[in-house]
């Protein structure tokens, strides 16, 4: 059809570029073509942003996604050899180096868990919490990102290579082995949309681990590598210490998310003069700029494609 | 003939939005990769000019807001690339001269084109970002873009000269002559 219009315009514009004068000219047509498509991007823009979560536009988003999400993946096994290959061009001498570094790091790690005084009642509680949950468990679902949302779309946002056929729905609680990672937002047959808690749309439940007071945490949706959380206590007079653990509290149901994922530490605490509350400046556990195994949270009962693995929480 | 030239498009199209979100993301500097279908869209314009580029940034931007990892209010892209096709299209001649112009003409579409799609994002209040931020992921991803022009803008046109319509090239070219011409000349009147 673009080829059509294009050769028509063509055609058009050879007479009109012979008679010089009368007739629209390439410059009036592409000018019109131009407003008509500006028009028809501001339309789908209000259609859009109008009409909230049931969005006219969804169809179309899971086509596209039925349609594309294959291909992210499938792209993504085919490059994944490749992922790696700096680590092939490392020496000896640097797997040495990281290798005691990391020596030092687990002994200094092991020397504070000693230290700090993780008493038992934390964990205790955090155990409370964990049993909470009831019936939803904590069956997972394993799934590898797949792509990556660019920064340039000012948001934070990933591909997972699990969809509806894999028990994976909407709002469902994303975590892998080092703490909380997002939620689902949207799935298609075989991938889906995960939106991570450091996106400025992200708001989570959060408890501080020593004196379980609530709080929601926001994304900053910073763009360098050191996303940050902003955790907004309901009690005011509380100040969060630094270092404190902060996990989810969970929802009803465990949507979107399910309660006792750790998510980060508390890293500052800014008190701000406007208004009477501060901000605590959570730094989250996940690395996400090197996501890559992940695991959804799905209901027991699930049945898939792929095994649901169902991990050591006390029940 | 039209049908081949017609996937070879959207094959193209799919390719860059691909690679933007699964391959560029292991380079990425700050989460920011370069815009491939931007490039696509700038040397679109070079080559065929605004109308065609114009169309052909509506679809690359509407497969942008659409595909998978994108979660921000649908046609935000669309718009900024239909506006870069539209804007590139008519200093297409003057990119044409060199590689060097083409290239640049690829880093003014990346400002524009980001920016404008930061600046629908503050009016409808969606996924924004301080504006110090936001000015640093624009002045990055304009540095990707200049650094991947220069070897995607050759690439891309020989494909799109491969992929014009037999007769059409040296009629074409006469055409855009005249174009220029009968252009040049009303502008001298207007002046």
């Amino acid at each position: 059809m673009l080829r059509a219009s294009g050769l028509l315009d063509r055609s058009r514009s050879r007479r009109s570029a012979g008679r010089a004068t009368g007739g629209p000219t390439p410059d009036r047509r592409a000018r019109r073509t131009f407003a008509l498509l500006v028009l028809a991007s501001l339309t789908i823009i209000t259609l859009d942003a109008r009409t909230g979560s049931h969005s006219p536009l969804d169809p179309a988003r899971t086509a596209v996604g039925t349609l594309v999400g294959p291909m992210e993946s499938a792209t993504a096994a085919a490059f994944r050899p490749f992922t790696d290959v700096s680590g092939a061009f490392r020496t000896n001498q640097a797997l040495r180096t990281e290798m005691s570094r990391l020596k030092a790091q687990n002994s200094a790690l092991q020397a504070r868990l000693a230290a700090t005084p993780v008493d038992r009642a934390r964990l205790a509680e955090l155990d409370g919490i964990t049993k909470s949950v009831g019936d939803t468990g904590y069956s997972m679902v394993a799934a590898r990102v797949v792509a990556m949302g660019p920064m340039q779309s000012f948001s934070r946002t990933v591909t997972i290579d699990a969809g509806t056929s894999s028990g994976v729905r909407k709002d469902m609680t994303v975590l892998n082995s080092d703490g909380l990672v997002g939620r689902v937002v949207r799935a298609t047959e075989t991938t889906a949309t995960v939106l991570l808690i450091v996106d400025t749309d992200s708001v989570v439940g959060g408890r501080l681990g020593t004196n379980l007071e609530i709080g929601f945490l926001r994304g900053r949706g910073s763009a360098d590598n050191t996303g940050r959380l902003t955790l907004d206590l309901v009690d005011n007079s509380v100040v969060p210490s630094k270092d404190d653990v902060v996990v989810t509290w969970g929802s009803k149901n465990g949507v979107p998310y399910v309660a006792g994922i750790p998510i980060g530490r508390v890293e500052s605490v800014v008190s701000s003069p406007r208004q009477s509350s501060r901000l605590a400046v959570i730094k989250p556990f996940v690395d996400f700029t090197a996501l890559d195994v992940v695991a959804v949270v799905v209901p027991k009962s699930t049945q898939g494609d792929r095994p649901v693995l169902t991990a050591g929480a006390p029940k | 003939m039209s049908a081949l030239r017609g996937a070879v498009l959207a094959a193209l199209l799919c390719l860059a939005v691909v690679a933007q979100v699964v391959v560029f993301r292991y380079v990425a500097i700050d989460g920011v990769v370069p815009d491939l279908a931007l490039i696509l869209v700038v040397v679109a314009a070079i080559d065929r000019g605004p109308r065609f580029a114009a169309c052909l940034g509506f679809a690359a931007g509407l497969l942008l807001d659409l595909a998978p990892p994108a979660d921000h209010v649908a046609g935000r892209w669309a718009l900024a690339l239909v506006v870069v096709g539209y804007l590139a299209g008519r200093v297409r001649q003057d990119a044409r001269s060199s590689l060097l112009t083409a290239v640049l003409v690829v880093g003014a579409a990346s400002f524009v084109g980001t920016s404008i799609y930061a600046f629908s994002g503050v009016v409808l209040g969606d996924g924004g970002l301080p504006v110090d931020q936001m000015l640093r992921i624009i002045v990055t991803s304009v540095l990707w873009d200049l650094l991947l022009a220069p070897l995607m803008v050759p690439v891309l046109l020989w494909l799109f000269a491969v992929t014009r319509p037999l007769g059409d090239r040296a009629g074409d070219r006469a055409v855009d002559r005249a174009i220029d011409r009968t252009g040049d000349e009303r502008a001298r009147v207007v002046l």
